[in-house]
């Protein structure tokens, strides 16, 4: 291990909490998404770290596993974005704010 | 060696990462989102995880992050810029960023390439990684195969063709 676990964990929060702020605080779908892809990546740091640490492969294979769920989400979540574009004509959050039905 | 540039590239990280979060244009959010991600791999190599950096760099940049560019420009998200907002200065910070992604990369490719052959730190090759992946973890990637192609269906369900009625309202 070339630097702590501690300090992983401490880059990976970092990561995470700018994340975090970017998903709470845009207000365009596309930038959320993006907030939450930064989210994500902390989480895979944090596998990677360790797996490094306990020098085992199970983190790694997480996070190929984690890379396979987060396309298929991305997928899904940029075609509810074009859906919601072409049904609204904004993709601004606060807009989509009622249910129907 | 490997520890400075670990923390030189966590640096590298977290600045691009608060560039995209606080870019008003989604272009250039995805855009530093592309170089923090570039530094995360070098990260995962640093860490002993080479395929997975591999992996990092052709799935989330080749595949996930160009599929976030095809949807802003399909939909132009982009607000319009003036040939007079495209100043030097708006280089600079895009500039450092990849300048220090790429001293970083040359250190590492040129320092020493024997090192993570050697067994001083963790290193995982590709070939204890696929016996991991297709040996322990093989009901785990058939799962998430099932959920590829649940996503793929589910997605051509939501972006299929619908012709639009008269008052505005799409058909459902």
């Amino acid at each position: 291990m070339i630097v702590p676990l501690a300090h992983v964990l401490a880059l990976a929060a970092a990561v995470f909490v700018l994340g975090l702020a970017c998903a709470v605080m845009r207000r365009q779908l596309i930038m959320i998404l993006i907030g939450v892809e930064i989210m994500l990546n902390a989480a895979a740091l944090v596998m990677v770290g360790a797996s490094a640490y306990w020098q085992q492969a199970d983190g790694q294979v997480m996070v190929v596993l984690l890379m396979a769920v987060t396309a298929s989400e991305v997928a899904v979540a940029l075609a509810m974005v074009f859906y919601l574009r072409h049904r609204q004509g904004t993709i601004e959050a606060d807009r989509f704010d009622r249910m129907q039905g | 060696m490997a520890s400075i540039l670990f923390y030189i590239l966590g640096f590298v990280m977290l600045a691009a990462i608060l560039l995209c979060v606080t870019c008003r244009n989604p272009v250039y959010a995805v855009i530093y989102l592309v170089k923090a991600l570039f530094a995360l791999a070098l990260l995962f190599y640093l860490l002993g995880a080479p395929l997975v950096a591999a992996w990092q760099v052709i799935v989330y940049v080749g595949a996930i992050m160009v599929l976030f560019l095809f949807i802003i420009m399909i939909l132009e998200l982009a607000p319009r810029e003036r040939p007079e907002d495209l100043n030097r200065r708006r280089w600079v910070p895009g500039l450092l960023v990849a300048s220090a992604i790429l001293g970083c990369t040359l250190l590492i490719i040129f320092q020493d390439p024997d090192a993570a052959a050697q067994g001083s730190a963790y290193f995982l090759g590709p070939r204890d990684f696929g016996a991991a992946l297709f040996g322990r973890y093989a009901l785990a990637v058939e799962v998430v195969s099932f959920q590829l192609l649940f996503a793929a269906v589910g997605a051509y369900y939501l972006g299929r063709y619908r012709p639009r009625r008269r008052g505005g309202e799409d058909l459902p």
